[in-house]
Parts: structure tokens; sequence; C-alpha cells
């Protein structure tokens, strides 16, 4: 939406050489970090516009000028805002205005050298795009008196929409601010000049700007800041009212216009407003007293502690805030009948209010997490007090949450549950690795309302069915609700929902489960919703079944007849620096140097792309609070060592036969310690190959001495029980906190080593240096494959990594039944280092891939469909 | 038709009704499956290096099979065709060492969907087609660091940019379009340059043509990929007085409406719209079918977001039937009149 601006627009002053004792001297050393942290600051002040002067002789001012705006535009927080490209000469304008890819203002050109060249410029200024500053400058000079400002700025006015068709709203007059009080009796009307004439060209010259630079008309009190704020503060006071709505301005330093004191602001309005013929005197002897910096610090916002008890709970929910909770629980309390009343009372209609406004998308996940602690933490307080009574609350009805057999990953669950919670139902969280049997038989025991499933990794979709396919033996009549990363509609209508004669329902986001469990707990809107989502998946099944592959499936010997064509004889592969097994240990405080954050906001349903994010207009807040509240937490996280990191990894003599990659135990490559097998593309490709991993290995039919690298690394050592202590103190939100980050840091584990290998260990790309964006988007040589993911999807590969590293016995971690890794936050893979490898995705493979895959794997066919079973054909 | 009546008869067309444009000319020469011989053909069977991928040179040297194409998008229904020049400028054409061919590419590809043109005109007199001249992104942005080190370097400057966009848009109008079209924009500097550019010939020429003009939003943060947001993107190119001003390529008509509402809030001129036939699929190809496709754009066509409607990246000439069938009928967009003021922009808009 239209950033709303107020009448006035701050122009920030102080990237500005000509302006800025500071600002030159970065500029001058050609310290341009520094100086960027200049035009932040101004953003950040509230400038709304950023003013760029390069104007300064030991300069080359164009170069500069372009540097600097080349430099800005990559910087978001920046260049967010329009810039105002200020300098006296053509030449610097132009080049400037070759940088910027916004409408910016140019500052200035006027009629100084005539109106040949004044209109030249004018029309290129329409030809790039800009708006900009017309100065009351004319063949004569600078205009001092009102008419003279006046007349030469219709006079331009004219030139400029008449001659050329300027747009009259893109010209900003700036009818030049002088100093006053200068002793010099002819200055001391200039402030009232200016103002004057700036509401003539108001009237008379329609949707044209005025604009000036304030800290001249205060020049002579230079070194008294407090006086000179008050100056200005009052000189715009007046000029605004007479039409001024743009000026140049330090937007960190303007006092308040109210809260000036009475005796300084009437001494100070006497000279601008040129009211006293001795007000330049008065305020001299004045200006001692308020030298200094007197400013007030700036206090937090307590006002809503005013308000009534229910408002202030209201409030501290919608907040998220803590501090007071217990002290207007107690007070609330007193003045209920009943403890449970609390809850029931203010406590739930501040939640209320938190739903509808999550509802609305006008609150944040993190922020509706945060609410949740809020109200846990008052729940705590009254607990002791309901129990003495014996009184049972109400609730929306009871959910059972699970993450299924074999799969560790709970932050997804983890959110739903605190959502449903704020919105008045009892959860009982089962936690992960939930077998069937025991989610059945809690379920009976606790009477649940329905149940809740999440799992992350390929293999939980089937655990999911099977559970859908033993409510059903067992005859329950419970809703089941079915979420989670790799779960989809299209997969809960073809495969889950016709095994439950119940409502099965996939809830694709935290958001949308409350609307959902709400609809299905309602005896009143059950039967119609259920029937609706009958019909809806029976569509999703039809779409599904209609889908034609768009690629047309080869047999197995053609795609291996189009595998990766490459003329080994030409190619020594790498040889490892080191060769077999070594642990790793690396600081948290390192790793955070390489956390790819865009998944940490997804994480918590903040879409768009670090550090973008952060500026974004509808969730930029949002996102820059738990970013902040991320950052403290790595700080505490890397101090307190509660978090902990360990890898293993290793290179290994390996060779390729087929699909399949033999590991040998040394370089003599006669004893094979592990087979990898690996699958193939199988749909033709009009130009490219049949991929296959294998491919990427020298074959042993080459002769060649190729290698493998294998990789385990985690960085939740100690993440559940951290998360479970902030979950046991009522706090979700640091519980899923301590999650997401060490997911994040697992994965910067996985990069740092992978980056340690290519320099390092195995050492074939040892000059590489690459920033953290460029490892995130993968621009080095070799890849690193995860089994579980696209390039090798079977999961059960996890194992020759297992034993090729002796993974559990050096780092702890380990496999559950279907592969998935403990703890959570962790990452494995493969190293290849060909220069060619490149990630790709396996996708749908035949039914003459199964059985080959099967022998190889000696399994039997039913086993192969079902470890590859995200890979066959539904 | 003279240039004069062609640009009222355009008016008239768009005044009365949703136009419709092309859709992918990747897409349609990549089913031929041309290979590098075919690219060469005789002309260039001796280049010194690959030219296979260059598209635009298939104009020079398969001209029968991009004529075709065009035909192909006329017979569907389209109002207005898109010149094949999508990367007929030097700053591109260098990837293939092609510098010197991309103004003759420029007039040989106008001179095509010239000639299409005037056959269906010929054919329909009551339905005007119309060529637009395309002015491509380039193969270089300049606003982004191609350096991650050194975020103020760049690999092409802003007059780069013009001296090879003055020699296109010379050669779009020497081959006799009736638009200009600049497209597929992720950087706004990049197109900034194009439009001064166009400008500048317009100038020297004496004459001006309506511009088309077209953006890239990349992702789901609603920006393009220099950083603006739709809005702000709309004040950096609004001084040109674009015919119309829209957005295209990068997404799927599902996830591409939000964009094309937020465009059509703004934007006091026409509005356009060609997306893609969906997302790539994890193959690389674009799978959305011609009628739900069509489904989509009706929906905005109904909502009045929307004067021109096509398809970019995937489409073919069955998608663009289903377009112009879904939208035939539908009353276009009514252009608001907003209130007279400075709207400047940074990566963000900024009224006063």
């Amino acid at each position: 939406m239209t950033q709303a601006s107020a009448s006035f627009i701050n122009v920030g002053e102080r990237t500005n050489v000509t302006g800025s004792a500071m600002f030159k001297r970065l500029i001058l050393e050609g310290d341009f970090e520094k100086a960027l942290d200049v035009a932040r600051q101004q953003v950040e002040n509230g400038a709304q516009i950023i003013d760029i002067n390069m104007d300064e002789a030991m300069l080359d001012s164009e170069a500069a000028m372009t540097r600097f705006l080349n430099l800005i535009a990559s910087e978001p927080d920046i260049s967010r805002v329009p810039i105002m490209i200020d300098s006296s000469k053509w030449t610097v304008i132009e080049a400037g205005l070759k940088c910027v890819q916004g409408k910016a203002i140019v500052n200035s050109i006027s009629l100084k050298e005539g109106e040949e060249n004044f209109l030249h410029q004018a029309k290129l200024l329409k030809r790039y795009g800009a708006a900009t500053v017309v100065m009351a400058f004319d063949e004569v000079g600078q205009a001092d008196t009102e008419d003279r400002k006046f007349e030469i700025c219709q006079r331009s006015y004219q030139l400029l929409t008449e001659k050329i068709g300027f747009p009259p709203e893109d010209i900003i007059f700036d009818p030049n601010i002088f100093a006053v009080a200068t002793g010099i009796e002819e200055h001391n009307n200039y402030a009232v000049d200016f103002i004057n004439a700036t509401r003539r060209i108001r009237q008379n010259l329609p949707h044209a700007h005025i604009s000036g630079g304030l800290s001249n008309v205060s020049f002579s009190f230079r070194g008294n800041n407090p006086v000179r704020e008050a100056m200005h503060s009052v000189f715009l006071f007046h000029a605004i009212k007479a039409g001024m709505d743009m000026g140049i301005v330090n937007a960190g330093q303007l006092e308040v216009y109210d809260q000036i004191p009475s005796e300084l602001k009437e001494a100070v309005e006497d000279v601008i407003l040129n009211r006293h013929p001795d007000a330049t005197d008065r305020l001299l002897e004045l200006a001692p007293k308020y030298q200094g910096d007197g400013k007030a610090q700036v206090k937090e916002n307590l006002e809503w502690r005013e308000l009534p008890v229910n408002k202030r709970l209201e409030h501290a929910l919608v907040r998220g805030i803590t501090d007071y909770i217990d002290e207007d629980t107690e007070q609330a309390r007193q003045e209920a009948e009943k403890p449970l009343h609390v809850i029931e009372g203010p406590l739930m209609d501040g939640m209320n209010v938190v739903g509808d406004l999550f509802g609305e998308g006008k609150m944040f996940l993190p922020q509706v997490v945060k609410s949740a602690r809020v109200m846990k933490k008052a729940v705590a307080y009254l607990n002791p007090f309901i129990e003495a009574t014996k009184e049972v609350g109400s609730s929306n009805g009871k959910i059972l949450l699970a993450t299924v057999k074999g799969d560790v990953h709970d932050i997804g669950k983890n959110i739903v549950g605190v959502v449903l919670q704020c919105n008045n139902f009892d959860i009982i969280d089962l936690g992960v690795m939930v077998p069937c049997a025991k989610i059945l038989q809690v379920a009976k025991d606790e009477n649940v309302d329905m149940i809740g499933l999440s799992g992350l990794i390929t293999p939980s979709l089937d655990e999911m069915v099977y559970v859908a396919k033993e409510m059903q033996r067992l005859g329950l009549d419970l809703p089941l609700l079915i979420g989670g990363a790799t779960t989809s509609k299209a997969h809960t209508a073809v495969k889950i929902e016709q095994n439950y004669d119940q409502p099965v329902v996939y809830v694709p986001n935290a958001s949308r489960a409350v609307g959902v469990c709400q609809k299905l707990i309602s005896k009143e809107h059950r039967p119609a919703y259920a029937e609706q989502l009958t019909k809806e998946y029976e569509v999703v099944r039809e779409q599904h079944a209609r889908k034609k592959p768009r690629s047309r499936p080869v047999t197995l010997e053609q795609a291996r007849a189009n595998g990766f064509d490459f003329d080994w004889s030409q190619y020594s592969p790498p040889v490892p620096k080191q060769l077999g097994v070594q642990t790793i240990s690396v600081d948290l405080a390192e790793l955070r140097e390489y956390i790819d954050w865009t998944p940490f906001f997804l994480t918590w349903s903040l879409a768009g792309k670090y550090p973008r994010i952060l500026q974004d207009e509808v969730v930029g807040k949002e996102a820059q609070s738990v970013f902040d509240d991320a950052t403290a937490m790595l700080d505490d996280l890397c101090s307190s060592k509660k978090l902990q990191a360990k890898g293993v990894m290793g290179i290994f003599p390996a060779n390729s036969i087929g699909d399949d990659i033999e590991v040998y135990t040394n370089e003599q490559r006669q004893e094979v310690q592990e087979v990898c097998h690996h699958l193939r593309q199988q749909t033709l490709k009009a130009k490219g190959f049949n991929n296959c991993l294998s491919d990427f290995v020298a074959p042993k039919s080459s002769h060649k001495a190729d290698y493998i690298g294998a990789f385990a690394v985690t960085a939740g050592i100690g993440e559940d029980e951290l998360a479970q202590s902030y979950i046991d103190n009522g706090d979700d939100y640091n519980g899923i906190m301590v999650k997401a980050l060490a997911d994040r840091l697992a994965e910067a584990f996985a990069e740092y080593l992978h980056e340690k290998v290519r320099k390092e260990i195995w050492g074939f790309a040892a000059d590489e240096s690459l920033s953290n964006e460029e490892l995130i988007r993968e621009k080095y040589q070799g890849i690193r494959p995860a089994p579980g993911y696209a390039a090798c999807p079977e999961h059960t590969e996890k194992q020759a990594i297992w034993d090729l590293l002796e993974a559990e016995k050096h780092t702890g971690m380990k496999l559950t039944e279907s592969y998935a890794m403990w703890p959570g936050a962790a990452v494995s893979g493969w190293y290849f280092s060909h220069p060619d490898a490149r990630y790709f995705a396996v996708a749908q493979i035949q039914r003459d891939q199964l059985l080959d895959y099967a022998t190889r794997k000696n399994w039997s066919e039913l086993e192969a469909e079902k470890w590859l079973g995200p890979n066959l054909n539904a | 038709m003279s240039r004069v009546s062609s640009e009222q008869a355009l008016i008239d067309a768009a005044k009365s009704r949703i136009l419709v444009l092309d859709g992918a000319m990747g897409t349609m020469i990549q089913a031929h499956d041309f290979q590098e011989n075919d690219y060469r053909g005789e002309r260039f069977a001796d280049w010194h290096s690959d030219v296979k991928g260059n598209n635009d040179l298939l104009t020079l040297t398969q001209p029968e099979a991009i004529y075709n194409i065009h035909c192909a998008y006329f017979a569907a229904g389209a109002d207005i065709i898109e010149t094949n020049t999508f990367n007929a400028t030097t700053i591109s054409m260098a990837d293939y060492n092609m510098q010197s061919l991309a103004k003759e590419i420029n007039i040989e590809s106008a001179k095509l969907a010239r000639k299409a043109a005037d056959k269906f005109t010929a054919q329909t007199p009551e339905k005007p087609r119309f060529v637009a001249g395309v002015l491509g992104p380039t193969s270089r942005t300049a606003s982004i660091s191609p350096n991650v080190n050194d975020p103020g370097e760049r690999n092409v400057t802003f007059d780069e940019l013009v001296e090879a966009y003055v020699e296109a848009t010379h050669g779009l109008i020497e081959g006799g379009v009736d638009l200009i079209m600049v497209e597929t924009i992720f950087d706004t500097l990049n197109a900034k340059a194009a439009l001064f550019a166009v400008d500048t010939v317009f100038e020297s020429l004496g004459k001006t043509l309506p511009i088309m003009i077209s953006g890239t939003i990349t992702d789901a943060s609603g920006r393009t990929l220099s950083g603006q947001t739709a809005e702000a993107f709309y004040y950096s190119m609004r001084h040109t007085s674009p015919f119309s001003f829209g957005l295209n390529c990068a997404l799927g008509p599902d996830l591409l409406r939000q964009y094309v509402d937020e465009v059509s809030t703004v934007a006091e001129c026409l509005v356009s719209a060609h997306p893609n036939a969906g997302l790539p699929n994890e193959f690389g190809e674009y799978d959305l079918e011609s009628d739900e496709m069509a489904e989509h754009i009706r929906e905005w066509a109904q909502s009045g977001l929307v004067n021109i409607v096509g398809g970019c990246c995937g489409s073919t000439p069955e998608h663009i039937a289903a377009i112009a069938q879904a939208v035939e009928g539908v009353a276009p967009r009514v252009i608001p009149q907003h209130d007279i003021k400075l709207r400047l922009s940074g990566l963000e808009p900024f009224v006063h």
C-alpha cells in the first residue's frame, strides 16, 4: 500500500559532504561502509527521502555519487525510500540519475544560466523520470525578497509546464532559506520573505511543492543546538502553515514545537517573524541558558496501564507482554466471582481478539505464540485457585496431536497446538515418534474429539495411511487431521481419505487449523462440512486420475543409455588431502555466520526473502521482532552451550558400477566396504541426461581412482530437553524458537562443513572464496545431496552413511525405523566432487527400475514398493 | 494502415474490448526441437561459436517457423503479437558473439511479424492486428552487483544499455512495428534506460508510437528482482505516459493475481497481464492447462482488473484461444482518475 505521508516531508540531510563534516571525512577516506550507516540512520530516524551530495573540491564527485548510489541500491533498508540527488553540477546529477531505479528528485536546476540551459536540463529530467527542485535563482542572482522569489518561481513554472509539458506536481520550488539573526539588519526579514513567498506560490502555481534547507536559518547560532532546534521548529511551524511541504531536515534533531520552553519560544518567534527590532539581541541573551544537551530519555509508553483491568489483560495478550500478567490476573480474580470466570471472561475475550486479528491477517504467527505465552502464564497463576474450588473449565473440545512413528519433526505440530490452545481447545500432545497403538489408546482413554497427525519425511505418509486404516478397523468416529511438510491435499485425498469413513482433513498451515476444528467440533456444522469435504476430495481424486504425465516415461535401459556422457579418460578426479573418517566439532558462534535465514521465517509463517523480509510492509515488523528474539537466543545458546553441534565426515575410495557406487576400504580398491544404491531419472529428455548420482563418480571400468564423501551433522544435541524446559514453563514461543534455530544451525553446519571439505579436506577448491549468500545459492563445485531428498529420494540409504561413518558412535545421532534422523536438527548426505555434478529430481520411476532396485538392494518387491512409494505412479 | 490510423485503431479497439496478446515464443520454438545446425542455417554454418539456443537468430535462419508461430497466435485470436526480439540487443547477443546482428534481427523480426499481422488484418479488417516490437531486459542488470564481495560493482552501465536499446528501437521501427513493448522487466533501471532510448529515438525521428511496459514480479515477496513493489515500479515508469502498464512472466495466474490487482489500482493507463502457464514443475515444464489458465483470466476480466491479456512462458496458441474466448464480451477495465500528487519511489512507493 501507498505509504501515507504527512503534510510535511522530511528529507534527510546528513549524507551531504557540504553539510556534515563527519560524512565528508568518511567519503574522502573512502569509508563507504560507514557512510552507508549514516544513510541508514537517517532512514531509521524518519527521513522519508534522503538527500545525497558529493560536491567537494577534493573529490571526483561523479565517481563518488555513482559509487555511493550503487552501494545504496544493495541496501534495502536504505533504498526503500526515494533519493534526492543533490549537486550544483549537472554532470554529477546525471551520473546520479543513471544509478537509481526509483523515481528520484533532483536538487536542483534553475534559471541561473538562462532559459535554454534550464529547459534542456528539464527535458532530460523528464526523460530520466525524475522530479526536480527548482531554485529561486535567475540570470540576475538568488532571490532574497518575497517578490523576487515569487516572480522567478512563476516564470520557471510557466516555462516548465507550458514549453515542455513538465508535470507541475513534479516541481518543488526552493525559495531560499537564508540565515536570520546575523546582526545585519537587512537579514532580519529573510524568514518572513520565505514564508510569504511560499504562500503566494502555493496559491498561484497549482500542484507545485515548496522545499528548503532548514539549517541555514539558524546558522548564526552554531554550537548551540537547543536554540537551533527551537529556531528550526518555529520556522517550520509557520512555513508549513504557509504551504511549505518538504524540507531538508535532520529528522533526529528537531524540537517538538509544543515542548519548547515558552520563554525561548517567544524569543525565537520574535526573530523568525521579525516582530521586534531588538529580537536578535534578546535571543542572544537568552541563548547561553539553553546551551548543552538536555534531552530527556525516551520512556516506554505505559499509558495502557491506566486502563481497566480487563482491557489491560487484552492489551497484554495482544501485545504478548508478560511483565504485569500476574498482578493483573490477581486483580481480575479478586473482582471475579470465581477464579474460573477470569479465564472464561476477560482472558478468553482477549484471546478472541487475538484470534480475530490473526484471522484477518493483522497479527502474525510469532505474535500469536507470544500471546499464548501470556495466556498460559495467567492460567498457571489461576490454577491453584481453581483447583481449590474444584471447578472444571469449559473448552471447545479436546484434540490429540502426534508426530507419527518414525518421525521426529514437531515444530509445525507444536505451532498448531499453540494456535488451537489460543482458541480454547484442550490439546493433548503426545510428542514425536508416537506409535499408532498409543495414539488410539490415548484417544480412547482421554475421550478426545479429534486426532491430528503430523510428519515431515516421506515414509511418514505411509504411517498416516496406516493410522487411518486402523481407525477404520477399530470403528472410531473421530475426525482425522493431516498436516506436515510432505503432506498434501492430493495425497490426503488419494491415499488417506478413502481408507476412513469419518472426516479426514488436510490442514495446510496453522492458521487454517482453527476454522477446521471449529467446524468439525460443532454438531450443527459437522455433517454439512463432512459432506463438502467428501465432495472436495472426490474432485481432487478425479483431477489426479486425469493428470496425464507431461513427460513420457522411458525404459530403464533407455534411461541408462542416456546417462551423463563424459570422457573419463581425459579427467583426473581430485585426490582428497585427507582420507578416512573424522569427527568435527565447531562452536555455534562460528556456525551462525552460515545461517540461511529465509526458511527460518517460513517456519513462523512469515513469507519473504531475508534480509528483505525485515523491511516488508506487511510482515516486516514482526519478522524483525522474531529475528531479534532469535538473535538474542543465539547469543545465549553460544555462551551457555546448552545446545551443541556434533558432526562426522569421511572421504573414501569409490567407483561406480552401473547405478551403484562401490565404496572401498582402502586405495587398493579390492575390498568393498559398502555399496550405495541410486535411482535414475526415467522420463524422456528432449535435452540433457537421464541423471543418476552414480554417474558423477568415475566408473570402475575407467580405471580412474575416484572418491565419495559422506557426512552426518547435528546442531540439536540438547534441543529436546531445552525446548521441553521452555514448554514446561508455559513458554511455547521459545520452545519452538529453540527447535527452529537448531534446524537452521544444522543446515549451517552442513554448509560450513561442505566448504571445509571443498577447501581443505578434499581440497579441490582451495582458492574458493564465496560469501554466505553465494553459499546459499550453491555457487560452488560439487554437490552434497541428502538421502530422502530429490536426487536420492530413498531414505534407507542413510544407513550406508551411518555404517561408513559410525555416525551413532561418533555423534550420538540415531536413525528411526522410518530412517528419520534424531535429533531432528540434523543433516546427512554424500559429497560428490565432479565439476559437472548437479542437483536434480529423480521424480517418477517405472516398474522396471523398481524391480531392478529391489534386486540390487536384496529386497522383496513389496518392500521396494514401500520405500519407493513417493516415486511410483499413484 | 498508416501509422496514425494504426494507433487510432488500437485506441478504439482497447476502448471497446479486452485485447489479447500472443503467448510464448520460446515454448513454440522448443517444440521444433531445432539443433545446432538448424540454428546456424546456411548463413552461419561456419560461425565460430555455438549458437543453439539463440532463438532470436531463428528470425534469420528459420524465418518460416517464426512466421508460422506468429500466424498461429493470430489464428488463435490474438490482437497483438510480439516480435521475436527478446534478446536482440548488442548486450544479449554478445553471449553468442553476434552483437553485429542485433539491428538486422530487429528489422527482420519486425518485418516477419508485420507480414503476419497484415495478412490477418486483410482477412478480417473489422479486427485489425498489431505488432509490438519487444525490447527485452538483456542478460545484465544495472541495479544489481555481479560480485557479492562488492555490492557497488556493475557489469553494465545505463549509458551502455541506452546505446543498445537505441539501436534495437531503430531496427524495430524500421521493420514496421505498431507499438514498442518493454517487457519482463526485473530491473527497473534497465527499463528506464530502455525508455530513455525509446524517447531519444522518437525525438530523432520526429514521431512517437504507443509504449507497453510490463514488469516481472519474481517471487512471492511481491517485488521485482531489483526489489521494488509493483506500485513503486509503476511510479518509476509513469513519466513515459505508457499506453499500457502491467506484469508478465515468473508466476502463474494464481500467484500473480494480487499484483495485477495492485497495478490495476494505481495505473492511470491500460493494464496488461500475461502470466506463465503455471510454475515450472520439477522438469522445468509448465503444466497449467489452457482451460484452467483461461478460467483465471476470465475472473480477472470480470473483476475489472485488465485491458490486455495474454500468456508468457509455457503458453501456446491453445492457451491464447481459450483466453480470447474467456474474455470475449467482458468489459475492459475502466481507467481510474487519481489525484495529482508527487509520486516518488525507492523500493517502496512514496506519494505526497
